[in-house]
């Protein structure tokens, strides 16, 4: 059976601004012309010449695969990895830079709830405004109109303008609307972390009605692992820009939790009282998983006695016991540390995994009161944690085990 | 399996005659976009309707106390209200769905990186819009015409449509250029207003087109001053209907939308991006 979407070499490149608030004026190129007519007529050929001085970025590189009409396909991946980019392109949004994608049948997207809602119009006028940008043709939205706003719940607020609803009645009614296209192939972006769980949970059941019993293909975005072994039987794992798993969503979710997932997260609680100050008494010292599977050190304490030379942190150390280093809350920029106030307070901070080598790290609390006394000094048994790093360096399965040196960073190389 | 609806994406989609098709295809969502946006107009303005006829008649009023009146600016021997609310009419159509379509993307732009249609049809929507606002300050021609006595000529009542399609033509096609430099250069729509200010002057809008004498040749190539001219000979009587000069209009403004177009397709594909 030949496949509904077939994506053959996709790649997606992005020019980088690094223009002040981000958009080009054409007071500056102006001003830039006339100030520098040298350098402005240098960049100019060399634009012409199709000579790059702009800096790119490959957001999707080398993407294939295909899909058979009624699978219903998870795809998931860390912040950035570029599966909303495959969406837009999927979706015409975005024309790719290479590649080509064939798809046969009418593609419906959501890559937002509510895209073109207007909030002066009732939520009867949006229904059919955003029905037909969502490219439902009218005499459909008149004919399933009943349908959309029996799901919604909204009733009574029909003829009301969207602007006074509630944000919930709000996601329910364009989640309606959007649920009820009739196009072969639904893509769809993680639109579900938006509504309450009662309401994720209807439009999850929802779905699989539209793939189980209407036959219709899905691609579907979400972070929401359990969402996606619920829905999805394939799932791809996009990762840098670039398919890195793609298979029975029982495997590929096991492999990509597994790459953090390694790492047991240990906690420390002050369970025998100790280490008594007015400045920091420590509570809890533990390693959590962010959303986006970033790890952080989490640190939370109670303070009687505000010091503003208060200084908290961990060391860092190998495997050895080789000290790597000290991070303190009042590192970076001044207005960006955390506040601290009397009563109890959590601060915490991502631990920079990018930088590091495979293997074991012991994670030790320290701090003090600046140039007047520690209150945790290092190396005086205070708590400590310990952190299994396992992480490959790179997508091209080469080089994925420990690398010799303390640290390991992962930095990216360019052609020049 | 699905109705053999085949879509192939690839990187470079160059304008071709499929593109109008495609507009056609989407003709109810172009439908949509301006029932929108004259619904939201004229809701979120109770006085929305009263505001489509009070700009031009007071600016009618200004100008004719002013430039009438005060300034004796010459009127073709009709009575100076009537000439120049006549300017006005067309001008204030060409005008503002010029400055509405330029903006239209970045107005637009939470929906255009969300989801897929025919990016043409947000200007084409816009402009659409003007024609109601047009339809209701032209009631106020009409009163003047019958309080001084005009009766148009068949020919002037049937050339009307014609005009009409010269000035949406003009600022659709010139509102395209405009669209896609604004959409790279966001400063450009602070300048915009001005622009369009000094645009006016250059046109036969407040004196009439003789006044440039045997140069007024020049002034043709600005397609709004023959619908002006041409405005104001069908109704008013001002001259005879130049024809020539109607022609050089309308192949005037058909280049202009056919390059604005082109400008508008090529910068497309990159809209989402970098909006
Ligand atoms: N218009 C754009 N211009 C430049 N870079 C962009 C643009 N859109 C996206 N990117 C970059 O492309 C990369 C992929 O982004 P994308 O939105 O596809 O990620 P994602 O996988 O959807 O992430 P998330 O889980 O956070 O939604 C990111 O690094 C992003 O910064
Ligand atoms: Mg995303």
């Amino acid at each position: 059976m030949e496949p509904i979407i077939t994506v053959k070499n996709i790649g997606k490149k992005y020019n980088i601004n690094h223009q002040k608030g981000g958009y080009i004026t054409l007071r500056d190129i102006i001003t830039n012309a006339f100030k520098n007519p040298f350098s402005f007529l240098k960049t100019k050929t060399k634009n012409i010449l199709g000579i790059e001085t702009k800096e790119i970025f490959w957001a999707l590189k080398d993407v294939n695969f295909e899909v058979m009409k009624g699978e219903v396909i998870g795809i998931i991946g860390r912040n950035g990895a570029g599966k909303s980019t495959l969406l837009k392109i999927l979706s015409q949004i975005t024309p790719p830079t290479t590649g080509e994608i064939r798809i046969n049948g009418t593609v419906g997207s959501l890559l937002e709830v509510g895209t073109g809602f207007h909030p002066e119009l009732t939520g009867r006028e949006n229904i059919f405004l955003n029905g037909a940008i969502l490219g439902m043709k009218k005499k459909d939205i008149a004919k399933k109109f009943d349908e959309i706003v029996k799901f919604a719940d909204i009733e009574k607020f029909l003829d009301t303008p969207v602007k006074y609803y509630s944000s919930g009645m709000y996601v329910r009614l364009a989640f309606s609307v959007a649920a009820h296209m009739d196009t072969d192939i639904l893509i769809i972006d993680e639109v579900l972390a938006v509504g309450d769980a009662e309401f994720q949970k209807k439009c999850l059941g929802k779905m699989e009605d539209i793939t189980q019993k209407e036959g219709r293909t899905i691609l579907f975005v979400s972070h929401d692992i359990k969402a996606i072994k619920q829905l999805c039987n394939k799932t791809i794992q996009i990762g840098n820009g670039q398919i890195i798993n793609f298979g029975e969503t029982e495997n590929v979710v096991e492999k990509y939790l597994s790459i953090s997932n390694d790492i047991t997260l240990e906690k420390w609680e002050n369970n025998k009282n100790e280490f008594n100050n007015d400045y920091f008494k420590p509570e809890k010292f533990y390693i959590s998983k962010e959303k986006n599977d970033e790890l952080s050190i989490n640190l939370e304490a109670i303070i009687d006695k505000i010091d503003n030379s208060l200084t908290v942190g961990y060391a860092l150390y190998s495997e050895d016991n080789t000290l790597l280093y000290w991070s303190y809350q009042i590192d970076g920029d001044n207005t960006d540390i955390p506040k601290l106030q009397i009563g109890r307070n959590i601060i915490k901070s991502i631990i920079p995994v990018e930088i590091l080598n495979n293997g074991r790290y012991t994670i030790e609390l320290i701090g003090g009161i600046h140039n007047k006394e520690w209150l945790f000094e290092p190396n005086k048994g205070n708590p400590t944690l310990t952190i299994e790093i396992d992480r490959k360096f790179n997508t091209s399965h080469l080089w994925t085990k420990k690398r010799p040196g303390l640290l390991a960073p992962t930095i990216n190389w360019k052609n020049k | 399996m699905s109705n053999g609806h085949i879509t192939i994406i690839k990187p470079k989609k160059l304008f071709s005659l499929s593109d109008l098709k495609e507009v056609w295809e989407y003709r109810e969502l172009l439908y949509f976009f301006t029932w929108r946006d004259l619904k939201v107009r004229y809701k979120q303005t109770a006085i929305g309707a009263l505001w489509a006829i009070f700009q031009p008649f007071m600016t009618m009023v200004v100008f004719s106390v002013f430039f009438g009146g005060l300034l004796q600016i010459p009127s073709d021997g009709v009575p100076y209200p009537i000439f120049v609310y006549t300017g006005l009419l067309f001008w204030q159509f060409f005008s503002s769905a010029l400055s509405d379509t330029s903006n239209v993307l970045i107005t637009n732009q939470a929906i255009i990186t969300k989801v897929y249609f025919p990016r043409l049809l947000l200007p084409l929507s816009s402009v659409a819009t003007k024609f109601m606002d047009f339809a209701i300050a032209a009631v106020i021609l009409v009163g003047m015409m019958i309080y001084y006595g005009y009766t148009p000529h068949i020919t002037g009542l049937l050339i009307i449509p014609l005009l009409l399609l010269i000035t949406f033509m003009a600022s659709v096609g010139f509102g395209l250029i405009l669209a896609s430099i604004n959409v790279k250069y966001r400063d450009v729509r602070y300048a915009l207003p001005f622009f369009i200010q000094i645009l006016m002057f250059v046109t036969p809008v407040i004196y009439p087109a003789s006044i440039a004498g045997k140069y007024s040749w020049i002034l043709a190539l600005n397609p709004m001053m023959g619908v002006i001219q041409s405005a104001r000979a069908a109704l008013l009587g001002t001259t005879v209907l130049n024809w020539t000069l109607i022609g050089i209009s309308l192949a005037a403004t058909t280049i202009l939308m056919i390059f604005g177009i082109y400008t508008f397709k090529k910068t497309e594909r990159y809209f989402a991006d970098i909006i």
